[in-house]
């Protein structure tokens, strides 16, 4: 009974962690995608003719922005299924 | 899970995507492998050679077929994005880069694949697990960014010299001063390691979060099965969702290959310079 209450509070403690794994990246993430996409529409209406030299930059650091975030999501939902701290208990 | 568990299907939701999550392994501890990565990744290999080579046998100077342009346009596209990065002989980079882009988008876009064809597949010939996506295994990635590691070492040698590389990892950012020489060193050091460890994770962590949202999608699909309003009302958001994560995957897959491409060759290209 006592290991019962002991993997609840696991539980609960990694289902906060995974709130906050995934809702910090999310904010982390969507500010430095704003702040790049309004650059990229700035610069994009300032000189259209960088266009197509920007607009695979601008994926390129895309990719490299969303995935700080995608490796905690991967992270989380890892723990999320197959929880390592819980094999303690067995 | 037993054969017979498996014939009964999973029971509950976690043991549904525990069981998606779990490899094809031949052995204990270390040296245990993957055999489904391995035999992915060496398939798709294999792919991407035959697509290559049907183009370049059929190849011709007058009008170029459908497969054969498409064909020409990556290689160009692949050449002037290293052109543009790595100023010396590309004669070896550029082809790496095309493997590296190529055979990287094929194995993520078997994230596209309806999540449990590959294993039921794999079920017809006895086998109880199979990941289809080689790089959501953190070995396929880590491999190849080991493999990219020693060709950006390959490069520094090549640029320096033996003598000329130990000199820079021992002197390069803050001086040639006996004192500054293990600050230095590990501070290179740092550098160099993080490269592959960055670019790996990088990668495995976008096709394990994308395999694992296509998991949880078909999990809200089981709910058809419950034959009530809340459930069909599921199974259409299980539609929807599933068409919609699978169309910006598609960005993903190829933006996570063209990455893995960029970074190598832009890793190459600094390893080239002097400091």
């Amino acid at each position: 009974m006592e290991n019962l209450a002991l993997i609840a509070q696991v539980q609960g403690y990694t289902a906060i962690a995974l709130g906050l794994i995934i809702g910090l990246g999310a904010i982390g993430a969507c500010i430095g995608i704003g702040i790049m996409g309004s650059k990229f529409l700035e610069a994009a209406a300032r000189q259209p003719e960088l266009i197509p030299t920007l607009q695979g930059r601008m994926f390129l650091l895309a990719g490299l922005i969303d995935a700080a975030f995608l490796i905690g999501v991967a992270l989380a939902m890892f723990f999320a299924f197959a929880n390592p701290l819980l094999a303690r208990f067995g | 899970m037993s054969a017979a568990e498996h014939a009964a299907g999973p029971a509950n939701s976690t043991e549904y995507i525990t069981h998606h999550l779990t490899h094809l392994k031949v052995g204990e501890g270390f040296w245990s492998f993957h055999v489904d990565t391995i035999f992915m990744s060496v398939l798709l290999g294999l792919v991407t050679i035959a697509l290559f080579y049907s183009a370049a046998r059929k190849a011709t100077s007058g009008v170029p077929g459908k497969w054969q342009a498409f064909v020409e346009m990556v290689c160009e596209f692949i050449d002037t994005t290293v052109k543009e990065v790595f100023h010396l002989d590309r004669r070896f980079l550029a082809p790496m880069a095309l493997t590296i882009f190529v055979w990287v988008f094929l194995m993520n876009a078997m994230d596209l694949l309806p999540l449990d064809l590959p294993g039921k597949i794999a079920g017809l010939f006895g086998i109880h697990y199979w990941r289809a996506v080689p790089t959501a295994d953190a070995n396929t990635t880590f491999a190849m960014s080991l493999t990219v590691l020693a060709v950006v070492i390959f490069y520094s040698v090549k640029a320096k010299g033996v003598g000329g590389y130990v000199h820079e990892l021992f002197t390069a950012p803050f001086g040639a001063n006996p004192l500054l020489w293990i600050p230095n060193f590990l501070l290179n050091l740092v550098e160099l390691l993080s490269k592959p460890v960055s670019l790996a994770m990088r990668l495995f962590g976008n096709m394990y979060a994308g395999e694992l949202v296509f998991m949880l999608i078909a999990l809200l699909g089981t709910s058809l099965f419950t034959w009530t309003i809340a459930g069909t009302v599921g199974f259409i958001g299980h539609l929807a969702m599933g068409a919609a994560w699978a169309i910006f995957h598609i960005l993903i897959i190829t933006l996570q290959a063209f990455i893995f491409m960029v970074l190598t060759v832009v890793y190459s290209a600094m390893a080239t310079e002097h400091h």
